[in-house]
Order: C-alpha cells, then structure tokens, then sequence
C-alpha cells in the first residue's frame, strides 16, 4: 500500500541545486603467480561483504549513496543527493574510501578460493587496453519544453572545460607518447543522444529525474573525467551550475556553437600548449581557453544579478581564471596544486627526469596508476595530499563523516535514515532514489518525489511502525 | 539558498579562502615531492610493464 499523500513540491531558491556523481572504479587484481581470473569473479568476492550486509550487491548506503557492480565488473558509486558544492565533494570523495573498505576482505575471500593476490581500485577512467568508464555528473534542472536546445548550448563549455577540469593522461600513439588534458576525451562520440555504452554522448538525453516529472529533469553528463584532487572536482561541478543558472533564469549564453564537437573535443584534448584552435560554427576559430574565457566572462556579468556572490561561487570563478591562465601562459605554477592535470603533469615530469625515460615508459603508466589508487596508504594521490601538495576544500572529518552519514539538508537524510533504522530492525525492506519500503505481511511504501525535502512526516510514520 | 545552505554548513569554515590556496614554497614542494618519488621508486620498477598490462577490464558506461 501507498502510504500517506505525496506531499505537493516546495517552493525551491533558483540557486539550489540537486547534483549527484557516479564514479566508476577500474577493478585490477594483481595476482602473477595465480591461475587466470575473470575482473567478474573478482569484482563478486569484492562485493561478497556488500551482498552480507544488503542482501544485494546493488544497495543504498546508511549515508543516501547507491555501491554497485556496473557493466564491465566496474564497482559504482553514486553519490546521495547534495545542494552544495561541500557536500558534492566531501561525498564523492567518501565513495573512494568506501570502495576501499570492501579490499581487504575481499582479498581473504579470494585468497581462500586459492588467489593470492592484491586488489586495486582505480578512480580513473581507462585500463592500459584502452577501455573507457566514466565519470557521470547528473543536475536537476527545471523541466522546459525546449531540453534539447536549452543543453546543447552547453556543449561547447563540456568540450573545452578539460583544460581546467581534465584529469590529465598519457597519450600513447604509435608515434610516440605525449600529455592530454583529458583521458575521457578519445572516448566521445557524440554531443546528446540516449545512449551510454554503445555510443557515448557527451550529454545523455534519458529522461529519469527520480523526482516530480512535471516540474524537473534531469541532465546527465557523461564527458567529464573522473577527479580526485578537490579542488577540480568541485569547479567541474561549480562552474556546471553556474552556467545552469544563467540558463535557468531565462538568459542567454555567448554563441559559441562548434562545427564539428568530436573533432573539437580530441583537438583541445592533444595540445596541452593550449594553442591548438578549432572551428565554430559561425566561421570563427577559437582555442580551447577562448572558450572558457567567454564561458566564465559570461558568469561574471551575471554576478549580483541572476548569480549571488557567495565565497563559494568567487572560489569556484578564482580557480577558473587561474586556470584558463595558466594555459595561455604555459606557466601551471599557479594551479599546481589545484587542478588535476597540473598535479599529474608535474609528478609525471619530475619522475621522468629522475629516470631520464621517455614519456611512452612502462613505468609512467604505472605512476600513473599509482596516482588514482584509492588506497589512503598505497594511492600516490593520496600520499601527496598527505604531504601538502595537493588543495584540499573539504575537512577529513567531513569526508568520514559523509561515509556514514547521508547529506543533511536534502532527501538523502531520510534515506539514510530509513536504511539505518529499518536495518537494525531485521525488517525486508527495499529502497531507491524515490521509494522506501517495508516489506512483509503489511507492506508499505513511502514515495519521495521531492529531493530538496529532508523532513517527512510519512517517513516518521513508517520508522515509527518498526518499533511496534 | 546557497548563501543559507553553504553558510550554514559546518564545512564552510575548512574552506581556504580564495586568495590563500594552502601551497608550500616552490623550492619545499619539489623536495616533498622528491622524498615521495624516492619512497615509491622500488613499486613503481618492479615489473611496471607486466602490472601495467594486467590491467584490462572492459569498457563501462
């Protein structure tokens, strides 16, 4: 049965926004002196103590988050529901350590299955076979009839924002090896369209709000690289909704249509000098900082007006210019510890001095590797926050705490709580982005089509009954 | 909201202003970075190429 009357929508701050990110991990078992494995085998031992504690291996954490095997064996995390930046960060960062909490048992699981081995989770975004997984990042917009062309002018902002929210990589090619901004940029095929996996879009079309269809929509986006620095994390998300809002309150953004995105994409990608152009629509040719400039130009003029100056936003716009300055100069000094590229480049180029190699040596894949290890005491990213070298916009107890506890001040706290207490009470239940339920004899069925609702009085109801 | 949201969060106050990024000196950073590079050397050598080419997994969204 349906419990209670859904509540009507609130009245929502344009400047609130629900946004969410699902991570990918790259599942490597290390294991050279054992019989073959299949990442499928690996990734069920993995999981063997989800399953144990869920009775699934696709389950929502007591902190509002959804940890599940996605196609390919790639264990997924998609974060609860957040309306800051704060909270996006510190959430997607608790995704890393809870994917690494699930190692160590399942490396017993598979040693008692007789491989001795090592599990690695990657947060990054391709294998050494040149297998892509993604980083999606999802945004609740208000629904308008006109989705299409209200994200397609988006596109040339999702092409170019690399040089400041790329991950940075090794490219290899059969010429040789050379720096990219972005590891996800060789893997899109088109600007929007509904598919995922059979042919990537930069912007996925599938309508799935998981919340009042009338009123919202959701716009997925799947070009972006998977981060771990921070601070590049939360301008990739930052800027988004930025430039969201301009939309969002009906005004227009500089016309900067591309005439080819794909071929775009893969030129700005493969010339870390930034000098490399490429062709609008219109005629123009613009580099890829061009883009951004207009991009961040156009917010600025819209601060205290449609956009507030919070010192959230004046730090996600700080990062931005600096970013887009460093690449016209060539000097990243002063993002180095900050935007992700410049983090990598840096330990990428003071190891290839020290081994006097060139850049297509095995042994830069491997930093390379090291670098997006999860493991707080293997991970080299880790180990670089550790001494310093890294910016960080999030306390470590924040981190821990969103490991546990879901995000205050949207429907992921009853979520949370709902898994927590129905947990402890032995109750079936079953939960997704919009129902709770409480199986058995009289089930019932709590239905949350309102992600900016925390409080609910059907849901105390509900986890009142488990007491009775 | 997000001045009531993000204000009012507990974070606010571990964010560092945008004119401070927390950054060591140039010259204390690179001999970090140094240190970190001679701790990790001896993983990074031993069997790169085969570690690095055991690592297939297909391809995800």
């Amino acid at each position: 049965m349906m419990f209670g009357e859904v509540p009507p929508a609130q009245e929502v701050d344009p400047a609130r926004r629900i946004m969410g990110l699902e991570t990918e991990f790259g599942l490597h078992f290390d294991a050279p002196q054992s019989r073959a494995v299949t990442p499928e085998e690996v990734a069920g031992h993995l999981f063997h103590s989800v399953v144990e504690w869920g009775r699934s291996s696709n389950v929502f954490l007591t902190n509002g988050s959804r940890l599940y095997i996605d196609v390919g064996a790639h264990p997924e995390y998609a974060t609860a529901e957040c309306d800051s930046l704060t909270d996006i960060v510190a959430y997607d960062k608790a995704g890393e350590r809870i994917v690494h909490d699930l190692v160590a048992k399942g490396e017993a699981r598979l040693a008692a299955a007789g491989l001795e081995g090592s599990i690695y989770l990657y947060k990054n975004n391709t294998d050494s076979a040149g297998n892509s997984y993604g980083c999606h990042e999802n945004y609740l917009v208000r629904r308008r009839a006109d989705f299409k062309a209200f994200a397609s002018v988006l596109l040339p902002f999702f092409v170019s924002r690399q040089i400041v929210t790329g991950s940075g990589c090794i490219t290899r090619t059969p010429q040789g090896a050379h720096y990219s901004f972005s590891p996800r940029a060789d893997h899109m095929w088109e600007g929007m369209s509904s598919a995922t996996t059979r042919s990537r879009p930069m912007i996925n079309t599938r309508d799935e709000p998981h919340a009042h269809a009338d009123l919202y929509r959701r716009m997925h986006v799947i070009v972006g690289d998977s981060t771990m620095v921070e601070p590049t994390t939360r301008l990739k998300m930052g800027s988004t909704d930025l430039l969201l809002r301009i939309l969002e309150a009906r005004l227009t953004l500089p016309e900067l249509a591309l005439a080819n995105e794909m071929q775009a994409i893969r030129t700005i990608a493969h010339d870390v000098t930034g000098a490399a152009t490429v062709e609008l629509a219109d005629g123009r040719h613009m580099t890829g900082a061009d883009l951004q400039e207009a991009c961040l130009t156009a917010v600025r003029e819209r601060l205290d007006d449609v956009i507030e100056r919070t010192v959230e936003t004046e730090q996600v716009l700080d990062l931005w210019a600096r970013g887009i300055a460093a690449v016209r100069s060539g000097d990243d000094s002063q993002v180095a510890t900050e935007l992700e590229w410049a983090v990598k480049f840096r330990l990428i180029e003071r190891y290839r001095e020290r081994l006097n190699c060139s850049l297509d040596d095995p042994r830069l894949a491997r930093l390379e590797m090291a670098f997006h290890d999860v493991s707080p005491t293997r991970g080299l990213f880790n180990r670089l926050q550790a001494d310093g070298l890294v910016s960080r916009v999030v306390a470590e107890e924040d981190i821990v705490r969103a490991t546990t506890e879901p995000p205050a001040t949207t429907r992921a706290a009853l979520r949370g709580r709902f898994v927590r207490e129905a947990l402890a009470s032995g109750r079936d239940y079953t939960v997704d982005w919009v129902h709770l339920k409480l199986s058995g004899t009289e089930p019932r069925t709590v239905l949350l089509k309102d992600p900016f609702r925390n409080l609910d009085e059907r849901v105390d109801v509900l986890l009142a009954s488990l007491d009775g | 909201m997000p001045q009531t949201t993000s204000s009012s969060s507990p974070f606010e106050d571990d964010a560092p202003e945008p004119d401070a990024p927390a950054a060591p000196t140039a010259q204390a950073s690179t001999d970090a970075l140094d240190s970190l590079l001679d701790e990790i050397d001896d993983t990074i050598q031993t069997n790169a190429s085969q570690f690095v080419r055991s690592f297939v997994q297909k391809g995800g969204q």
